[in-house]
């Protein structure tokens, strides 16, 4: 491959006087999956933003597939943290809405559907998907417009732990029939070593890169290999290393009283001192 | 649930109903009441009977119902055209709001004799009444509706390119629906009320006048007549709006009425 899909040099991002991203550089091959995580205000998003076209006031230079970063380009696609159905339209037509009105009718919308496992479920509302559902419906409404790169913003993290896993599979199978390349932003470490083919690793802020996993490993990959939770490690260290501002409130906490037993029934002396003889085991 | 058990519902709402009748009734047979000032519910149906077999009532019935038509759809429209212009842009919001918002304060029934002034005592001051009384509360809410989208969605339409016209019919308009019909049906309801109103000051006809009528011969039964066949029509019309919003707006997400 000569030249990358995602080609992005980020100078700088600011929001107000808030310096928010510090020269990121990160190129992506077709066929990749990349993962970016880091904690919260590291810029990650904002990045994942800029690629979408979401956010045009940067310094930099973003190009995808040697273009810029435009709103609705057919090369990109978008899932957001959450399905963003819109409650409205039936599932059928929200994976089809780039087709206009009626996109439902879309023959590719069916296809899409019995790969994300809804095909019963073309003419229902939003409504009456679980949270599961409805991201695996806004999974097909990315993909309908057969995106070379798809963007995701924390895909799974508003769902349980169960269903998450059954939706990484399903991202993965699904991305790999349609030969498309993930760019994901996620808080699960777990998660990011799972899907992708590079982990990068920012801190912040502002955020900057502090290094990079790449995650060999075959697919299917198995998720108790060990050479994963080997990854898992290096990318707690990267992130360690980046020395991250806790926010410790230890020092208040044995600096405050402590709660007083205050009864609750004065009549009940036995749990008082039931309470007060748990209150003096040492945790 | 049970069609039985629907029916009985509906049944158990007709109990008061039915009970004060009877005791209506009873009373002016009685002699407790004046059959003068409060005629017995079984001579209001033959009242209503004579005006409705003569074609009188019928007469009343579609000159009122044509004057809310008319002037709900012309205050209705005028409140849709409006809103959308103080919705969808800071600008008109800046020049249009505060001057609307001026006028709302104003009670719509001092418009009556500037509107008499100067529309004479035609169906004109009627109508135009009526589309004043039921713009405010559409175009209220729709400018609320407008302004409550969810930026999440709009921001959905932003990632597939929609821009303008197509932004506004694909993202706010539906997802306006549901207040815009909050509007509407009170709208509507206050267009009836207007309408009354306007019938009761200047009117040769329609069920405004047949009130004015019957007090001026004394005839409490045709005021209470006129009366009952004012709330049929009002709630039948709401009825329309009202089947026609659980149509539109069935994707909705609501509490149904029922604790689980």
């Amino acid at each position: 491959m000569s030249q990358p899909l995602l080609q992005l040099q980020v100078e700088e991002k600011r929001f107000r006087t808030h310096r928010v991203i510090d020269r990121v550089a990160l190129d992506i091959r077709a066929g990749e999956t990349v993962s970016l995580v880091g904690p919260s205000g590291c810029g990650k998003s904002t990045l994942l933003r800029i690629v979408a076209g979401l956010e045009t006031d940067y310094a930099g230079r973003v190009l995808v597939k040697g273009a810029a970063p435009q709103l609705h380009s057919p090369d990109v696609g978008f899932i957001f943290q959450e399905p963003r159905l819109l409650p409205w339209l039936s599932v059928a037509d929200n994976v089809g809405f780039d087709a206009g009105r009626h996109g439902g009718r879309h023959p590719r919308v069916r296809e899409l559907l019995a790969e994300v496992g809804l095909a019963a479920f073309a003419d229902a509302w939003p409504k009456q998907l679980s949270g599961g559902m409805a991201q695996r419906a806004a999974i097909a409404r990315g993909l309908f417009a057969q995106p070379a790169l798809l963007l995701l913003d924390e895909p799974f993290s508003a769902v349980d732990a169960f269903t998450r896993m059954r939706l990484q599979d399903l991202l993965l199978s699904v991305a790999a029939h349609h030969g498309t390349t993930l760019l994901l932003v996620t808080h699960d470490i777990d998660e990011a070593v799972y899907l992708s083919d590079r982990v990068v690793v920012m801190n912040g802020a502002p955020g900057r890169i502090a290094g990079e996993v790449a995650v060999p490993q075959p697919r299917p990959r198995d998720r108790r290999d060990p050479a994963l939770a080997r990854a898992e490690a290096e990318v707690l260290t990267l992130l360690d290393g980046g020395r991250q501002e806790h926010l410790d409130t230890a020092a208040d906490i044995a600096a405050a009283p402590p709660p007083a037993a205050a009864p609750v029934d004065g009549s009940a002396p036995g749990f008082l001192a039931r309470a007060a003889s748990r209150a003096s085991v040492p945790a | 649930m049970s069609a039985l058990s629907i029916a009985a519902g509906s049944a158990r709402g007709w109990v008061l109903p039915l009970a004060l009748l009877a005791l209506w009734e009873a009373a002016v047979g009685a002699g407790w009441v004046g059959a003068n000032l409060l005629p017995p519910p079984s001579e209001l149906v033959h009242t209503l009977y004579a005006l409705a077999t003569d074609g009188v009532l019928l007469g009343h019935i579609g000159i009122s119902s044509l004057r809310v038509l008319a002037g709900f759809a012309i205050g209705a429209s005028l409140a849709l055209l409006v809103g959308a212009a103080v919705g969808l842009s800071r600008q008109a919001e800046a020049y249009l709001d505060p001057t609307f918002q001026a006028l709302r304060a104003i009670p719509s029934l001092a418009w009556v004799p500037l509107l008499l002034l100067w529309l004479g005592i035609d169906e004109a001051p009627k109508i135009t009444l009526i589309a004043i009384g039921a713009f405010f509360p559409v175009y209220l809410n729709f400018v609320a509706g407008i302004q409550n989208v969810d930026r999440k969605l709009v921001e959905v339409g932003g990632i597939f390119g929609l821009q303008g016209r197509a932004l506004v019919t694909r993202i706010f308009l539906p997802a306006t629906l549901p207040n815009l019909f909050t509007g509407l049906r009170s709208g509507l309801s206050l267009a009836w009320m207007f309408l009354v109103a306007a019938e009761l000051i200047a009117a040769t006809r329609g069920l405004g006048y047949l009130l004015t009528d019957g007090r001026e011969t004394a005839r409490a039964d045709l005021v209470i007549v006129a009366i009952v066949v004012l709330a049929l029509l009002g709630k039948l019309s709401d009825g329309v709006l009202q089947r026609a919003e659980r149509r539109l707006l069935a994707w909705r997400d609501v509490f149904d009425g029922r604790a689980a």
